[in-house]
């Protein structure tokens, strides 16, 4: 317990740090369920597209070593750019391969997941695929290792904690985006649809809501997020691997339901919920003790609140 | 029309039924002639051909180790074959990326395939699960880097290893660590692994019993990414040295945040760290790390055969022989000259293996009854300037 109080704070910041990327990762999740009362079990990959794409893109800088200035600012816009185009544009694809035929044809839900399930698997396969000798081999397994674009620094201390610059970045980066997301949700009128959509399909429809648009968007939205959390992944830890998505995807499912699935603020306190909570578990009982704690959290929550901490679903929170 | 069917129908059970025995037939006359092993043992003259496995990771993200294994292995092989001895090797690759369930599941397929031999399983928690299959159906193993202590104490009688355990490696790390570095307050952080938890136990009891403190003691899961509450906590403590235990995609991640966490204290690792791609993946962060191992890296020797190695390795592969390269061709010669004294078989085998006794590239290979190697000890390995270099053996080593 001692460690608790030696480290809160330290904690505190690593927790904060590692919970907005799951949070922007458990939008995806929550955005599509919400609409489509579908788990996109594949999202995971999509998120590993997005470190993917930002490693490439860190590469085609061809940084010596880590940026100042212009050009840290650029190759960081330039990284979370393609990240976000590249996970957005694959999970625009998955809908239309994946789940739009199954959708349009009014197959069970369970259908649906099945085909979420082998795409995931399928993607994760490709990208363990590698070109060498003018033939294909599955030897990609190993880490792709990233450039180092930011120099971490530390920027001041709260208690024992540090701030590092690269651990703020990540943080303000998620709020931020959320911000935009929340705003652009509730009070655009592409938000709108896809508020009506969640809420009841049928009646958007009578109304003018083109439902296939809906999807594509909030397939779209959530790639993007995932996109971002990818390439803020990536500079942080600067690499990447085929199967990076699985346990993270893991917990940003958890955050996801934790905080209510459906409900976009709930994605955002549901991943920071499981950053700190991991984090706070593993300075008094031993990092091997990390998700023990973080599901042990899950299933005491689901079993006073059945549907997550904030609960309400996405068409239901200020119509 | 019906019986004109039914003698159809009967011409083509009796079609299908002489096809059957014909296909029975061949299949004896299959079997007989595929057993080269028990005509060449019984003194057949005609070079005939037994099939030796390869079992460790040749894909994954420790993969490396396999690799250099593999090469060296086959190295010898190729060379014996080429000699065009009585019994030639058929040398095949069972690729267990590692982990223990895939090792689980090749390895009735090894038996299967009818191996007689076995260089491997490479790692010791793959071992753990494997070596039972492969003692079953009575297949000589020889693992040229499971280091875990408690796998010799199975009464395994087919399982031998070309390198001393960890009860070697972890105290002659854990006396380095607090005699040489010197360091006397120690993080012990290990990887879960059944020779990453293993070997870090007992560096673990060393540095106490040496007169140093353990400063903090945890474990990371090596599938995971984010380790900032492990760093954390070792900040707090404050140690000047931490031992990890684990393999070197986990240790590349590990050190990394420790840097970048402002931990200083020297990193100190055992042989399944001992690899280029560990520097590869932890960048400047690796520097000044030091390394232990049971195994020998080939380098430059003043030795002609372990110079022929080297020789013979880089002129194949394009690469310096790597981590457990010099282990794994010894243990395929160990084979090989099981095979020359004319065993064939499993038991045949693994019997002559019982009674070897040369001086390998790496080391002098003798075993003793449960599989070890009756001389062992540990060394030492530094990071300088993104390279490993050897600091020779653990006791004389002075860190550069």
């Amino acid at each position: 317990m001692s460690n608790f109080v030696d480290l809160f704070w330290s904690s505190t910041i690593d927790g904060l740090t590692i919970g907005s990327i799951y949070a922007l990762v458990a939008l995806g999740y929550t955005l599509v369920y919400g609409v489509l009362r579908l788990i996109n079990f594949a999202h995971s990959e999509i998120f590993m597209i997005g470190t993917f794409a930002s490693v490439g893109t860190i590469s085609l800088f061809g940084l010596s070593g880590p940026a100042s200035g212009l050009t840290l600012v650029l190759v960081l816009f330039c990284t979370a750019a393609a990240g976000m185009a590249a996970s957005g544009a694959s999970a625009v694809v998955l809908e239309r391969v994946a789940y739009r035929r199954l959708r349009t044809r009014g197959s069970s839900r369970l259908a649906a997941l099945i085909s979420a399930i082998g795409a995931s698997l399928f993607l994760q396969e490709v990208f363990a695929l590698r070109w060498s000798n003018g033939e294909l081999h599955a030897s990609g397994r190993d880490y792709v290792n990233s450039e180092r674009v930011l120099e971490k620094t530390e920027l001041f201390s709260i208690g024992d904690g540090i701030v590092r610059n690269d651990k703020l970045l990540v943080f303000v980066a998620a709020i931020l985006m959320m911000i935009v997301l929340d705003r652009f949700v509730n009070r655009t009128r592409l938000g709108r649809g896809i508020r009506a959509t969640a809420q009841d399909s049928e009646s958007a429809v009578l109304m003018g809501v083109n439902i296939n648009r809906v999807v594509v968007l909030t397939f779209l939205i959530g790639g993007a997020m995932a996109g971002l959390a990818g390439a803020l992944y990536v500079v942080y830890f600067d690499q990447t691997r085929y199967i990076i998505g699985f346990v993270l995807g893991i917990k940003a499912f958890t955050a996801a339901v934790l905080g209510g699935i459906g409900n976009l603020r709930g994605a955002l306190l549901g991943g920071l919920t499981i950053g700190l909570v991991e984090n706070y578990g593993a300075s008094i009982w031993g990092a091997e003790w990390k998700d023990v704690i973080t599901f042990s959290i899950l299933v005491l929550v689901l079993l006073f609140r059945p549907n997550g901490i904030l609960g309400e679903a996405l068409g239901r929170s200020k119509a | 029309m019906r019986n004109v069917r039914r003698r159809a129908s009967v011409l083509a059970a009796v079609a299908a039924l002489a096809l059957g025995v014909t296909a029975c037939g061949s299949d004896d006359d299959g079997d007989s002639g595929a057993s080269p092993a028990e005509s060449s043992s019984s003194g057949g003259g005609s070079s005939a051909t037994v099939k030796v496995g390869f079992m460790g990771a040749l894909t994954g993200p420790d993969a490396q180790l396999g690799i250099n294994e593999y090469n060296g292995a086959k190295l010898a092989f190729d060379q014996y074959n080429a000699t065009n001895p009585a019994t030639k090797v058929d040398f095949i690759q069972y690729d267990t990326t590692g982990a223990p369930d895939q090792a689980t599941a090749l390895a009735p397929k090894v038996a299967q395939d009818g191996v007689v031999a076995v260089v491997g399983p490479a790692f010791s928690g793959e071992s753990k699960t494997a070596v039972p299959v492969l003692e079953e159906a009575k297949i000589a193993n020889i693992s040229a880097s499971a280091t875990n202590a408690a796998l010799s104490t199975n009464g395994w009688k087919f399982w031998h290893r070309v390198l001393a355990n960890d009860d070697v490696q972890g105290p002659g790390a854990g006396e380095f660590i607090v005699k040489s570095l010197p360091a006397t307050s120690v993080a012990v952080i290990d990887d879960q692994s059944e020779y990453g938890k293993g070997l870090a136990d007992v560096v673990n009891k060393t540095v106490g019993e040496q007169g140093g403190t353990v400063a903090t003691r945890d474990s990371i899961d090596p599938e995971a990414d984010d380790y900032s509450s492990t760093v954390n906590q070792i900040k707090s403590a404050n140690p000047q040295a931490i031992f990890y235990g684990g393999y070197y995609s986990s240790a590349a991640k590990f050190v990394k945040q420790l840097r970048d966490g402002g931990v200083t204290a020297t990193f100190v690792s055992g042989d399944g760290t001992l690899d280029q791609k560990f520097i590869d993946g932890a960048g400047d962060a690796a520097e000044g790390s030091i390394l232990s191992c049971t195994c020998v890296l080939a380098t430059a020797s003043e030795d002609a055969a372990v110079q022929k190695f080297i020789d013979d390795y880089t002129a194949e592969y394009g690469t310096a022989p790597a981590t457990y390269s010099a282990e794994a061709f010894d243990a395929a010669t160990a084979i090989i000259k099981a095979l020359e004294g004319g065993a064939t078989t499993g038991e045949a085998i693994n019997e002559a293996l019982s009674n070897i006794d040369f001086q390998g590239v790496s080391k002098p290979i003798k075993f003793n009854d449960v599989g070890e190697l009756e001389t062992g000890t540990t060394y030492i390995h530094q990071v300088k300037d993104g390279k490993i270099i050897s600091l020779g053996e653990y006791s004389s080593a002075k860190v550069q």
